[in-house]
């Protein structure tokens, strides 16, 4: 009986409770419409957390970067943790389309399908999808060559290594990350032929559980340094704790495994966000692939990807060693996939004096010799 | 009966739930779940009212939230019925995610890789094996149920696994379409391959049959002998071999037709929504059907409503995140809200009663 009374209170109470102020929701709502009227809103969808020390977070303060240097842009619309899933993810596009938003960022692989079916209906709202490889008149597909800092970040720890076993957590055998692993071993052999790096994958962009797991069963096999291809920091914590190396990933991890992390291959979308944003508002911007099947793919030298700041554990000549073979790529003299390059069985794949184009670096499906383990 | 550690009240099952907390309870539980996530909302100094109200107009408030809404229905309906039809015979079925898989990876097949090519015959055949395949993969863990008893929670529950990991195979190696950069995909289906939709909304054929599959649910649960069966073997397996029912046979049927509704939703996905196979296809629909199942008290008519209620919950669940709601806030009050109807639920089956004083030492 006593419950029941309780019950019944409980939802009195919230009734007043709800009843209240309802009023003022409406002239909120007006308000900020005004306020967003005149300004160009510019949307983003997120695979993870805004605040995962990792690829999300790296878009997020892209996206603050863009608000901070356009006063016209409003980019206060973002939607964090949308699954890669096609239900999903269109409905939520949608969305940030029907909220006003005119550019929208649609920043994982997952994506591709949804932003593509969205664009048709939409033909006035220009779209940007990250790490793709389809286009439309409104759809541009942007990523960066991250493949070269992870060719840099090979030779810090190709230097680092002691047993000659690099561990490498990896997320998915997609060709974005089979390029890196790749770049990373040419890096590593560069200096250190005898070492060999070898591959975990996870299944997962981001779980730190599982990541951390699969970088103890590196260490347990005896690596020194662990390199990931994880948005979670999770992998460098564990080379910390097991008091060995690391090399993170996507921000700074150094920030969080200060002991073990090195340094990090990064993303600095902002620039990129605001010229795009500036092209499309003035008219100027296409579609068109420029590189492979991507309308953009900046690398080193248009300062879209780099090396987080070194710790201390990593010597001068090393860094200056980083620093000759950067300019060497900046400079376009040599760019990371230049023969000869032998895979996994030794076999010659790239020719001395060739190279890779851009659409077999974007088709990469193969490891190369140094690496243990498989591309699938 | 159980008393309360340290307080005189007692915990008892109700001979008969009163009928009214059928009702009342879960709208209780649902306006409680809201009056503490309208709390925690406050205290992180947020306007909860302009937040459930956008919530709700997000999911249920414009035609094409709707439309969104009822898309997300129509997995959660159709695998929760054929969660519901296993768990009337008190058959645990916690396999719906991999029959789910079973069933798109089938329908894929049909749809990719038919040996006489596509035609009038690709959509019935895509429905027919999609459900043949989530049968058996459902079937693999019903024989040894039925011969040995093995626990069919855990096989069904690491079927899943098998089966999602199948699917990975299928779109990491064999299965990849050849022109997509070596990414995780399949080829996009023909034409003949994709269910048609509702005017321009991606509501599509699967409601139909959702629909159809619920009618016909209530009428073989309600109407027919194997129904009955079903229930009577779920409330009671002695009283069902004592009336002469072959328990095997219909643990081996039930579970079939379980999996084989599951399946459906996998066929229903690829065809009506990704149009190709994909890694993570079903978001957990295969789990959330249990609790959806659950609550609905495996009435099939209750279960599209509150596969809708849920559809409407995860639609409104994006929409609040652009009034800047942090998705973790979301996903705590998706979770207050479980929390409550779930723990409602108790409240319909025991009551709460103080202890005569004497019983002090009762158990």
């Amino acid at each position: 009986m006593k419950l029941k009374a309780l019950l019944a209170m409980a939802a009195v109470l919230l009734a007043a409770f709800l009843a209240t102020g309802c009023g003022g929701e409406k002239a909120k709502e007006t308000a900020n419409n005004q306020t967003n009227g005149e300004k160009l809103k510019v949307g983003f969808v997120y695979i993870g957390p805004v605040n995962d020390a990792g690829w999300t977070q790296a878009h997020d303060e892209a996206r603050q970067y863009l608000m901070a240097q356009l006063p016209y842009v409003d980019a206060s619309d973002y939607v964090e943790n949308v699954p890669e899933n096609p239900t999903d993810a269109e409905r939520v596009i949608t969305q940030l389309v029907e909220q006003g938003n005119k550019i929208i960022f649609t920043t994982s692989f997952g994506y591709m399908d949804p932003t593509i079916k969205v664009a048709k209906k939409y033909p006035d709202v220009t779209f940007l999808h990250c790490s793709g490889y389809q286009t439309a008149p409104n759809v541009g597909a942007y990523f960066g060559r991250m493949y070269q800092v992870r060719y840099l970040s090979g030779l810090v720890a190709g230097k680092a290594t002691k047993s000659n076993l690099i561990g490498y957590v990896a997320a998915m055998p997609i060709p974005e990350v089979i390029r890196g692993i790749n770049a990373f071993t040419l890096g590593v052999q560069k200096v250190n032929p005898e070492a060999k790096v070898k591959v975990v994958w996870t299944n997962t962009w981001v779980d730190p559980a599982i990541e951390k797991d699969a970088a103890k069963a590196l260490l347990d096999e005896g690596a020194d340094v662990i390199a990931q291809h994880q948005d979670s920091a999770s992998p460098q914590q564990a080379a910390e704790e097991a008091g060995k190396l690391g090399i993170g990933y996507n921000s700074d991890m150094g920030k969080i495994a200060p002991k073990a992390t090195m340094t990090s291959p990064v993303w600095n979308w902002g620039p990129y966000y605001v010229d795009t944003v500036k092209a499309i508002k003035e008219g100027t911007w296409k579609s068109t692939p420029t590189a492979g099947s991507l309308t953009y793919w900046g690398g080193i030298k248009e300062g879209i990807v780099g090396l987080a700041p070194y710790r201390p554990m990593v010597p001068e000549d090393v860094k200056q060693l980083v620093e000759k073979e950067q300019q060497r790529i900046v400079s376009g003299e040599w760019d990371v996939f230049n023969g000869p390059i032998k895979d996994q069985s030794g076999a010659i794949k790239v020719t001395a004096g060739q190279s890779l184009s851009d659409d077999e670096k974007l088709n990469m499906n193969w490891f190369v010799q140094g690496v243990i383990g498989s591309p699938k | 009966m159980i008393k309360l550690p340290g307080t005189n009240l007692l915990i008892e099952k109700k001979l008969s739930p009163d009928p009214a907390a059928f009702f009342v309870v879960p709208v209780i539980s649902i306006l409680l779940a809201l009056l503490v996530g309208a709390f925690s909302l406050a205290l992180s100094g947020r306007d909860y009212q302009q937040i459930y109200a956008t919530m709700f107009s997000g999911a249920f408030g414009s035609t094409y939230g709707l439309s969104e809404t009822i898309v997300k229905t129509i997995p959660l309906t159709i695998t929760s019925l054929g969660i519901a039809l296993a768990f009337r015979m008190q058959l645990w079925n916690i396999g719906g995610e991999g029959q789910i898989y079973m069933g798109a990876f089938a329908a894929t097949w049909a749809a990719l890789f038919f040996p006489v090519g596509t035609g009038w015959w690709t959509m019935p055949c895509m429905i027919l094996l999609g459900m043949l395949a989530g049968g058996l993969w459902a079937l693999l863990t019903a024989i040894p149920r039925a011969i040995w008893g093995v626990n069919e929670i855990i096989t069904t529950l690491m079927m899943n696994y098998v089966a999602i990991f199948w699917v990975n195979y299928l779109v990491y190696g064999p299965w990849k379409d050849p022109q997509g950069y070596n990414f995780p995909l399949t080829a996009t289906f023909p034409p003949e391959a994709i269910l048609p939709t509702l005017g321009v909304s991606r509501i599509h054929f699967g409601l139909f049959l959702g629909l159809l599959l619920t009618v016909l649910m209530y009428a073989v649960v309600q109407h027919t002998r194997w129904g009955y069966e079903i229930k009577v073997t779920g409330e009671s397996v002695s009283a069902a071999r004592y009336a002469g029912i072959n328990s095997k046979r219909n643990i081996l049927l039930v579970m079939f037709f379980s999996g084989a509704i599951c399946g459906l939703t996998g066929m229903t996905e690829v065809s009506g929504i990704a149009y190709r196979l994909q890694p993570g296809l079903s978001t957990g629909y295969g789990f959330t059907a249990i609790i959806i199942a659950w609550l609905a008290r495996l009435n099939p008519f209750a279960i599209v409503l509150v596969s809708f209620l849920f559809g409407g919950l995860q639609v409104g669940g994006y929409i609040v995140q652009t009034s800047g709601i942090p998705s973790s806030m979301v996903t705590m009050l998706q979770g207050l809200l479980l929390f409550f109807v779930l723990g409602g639920e108790l409240l319909t089956y025991y009551k709460i009663s103080k202890a005569p004083a004497s019983s002090g030492q009762d158990t």
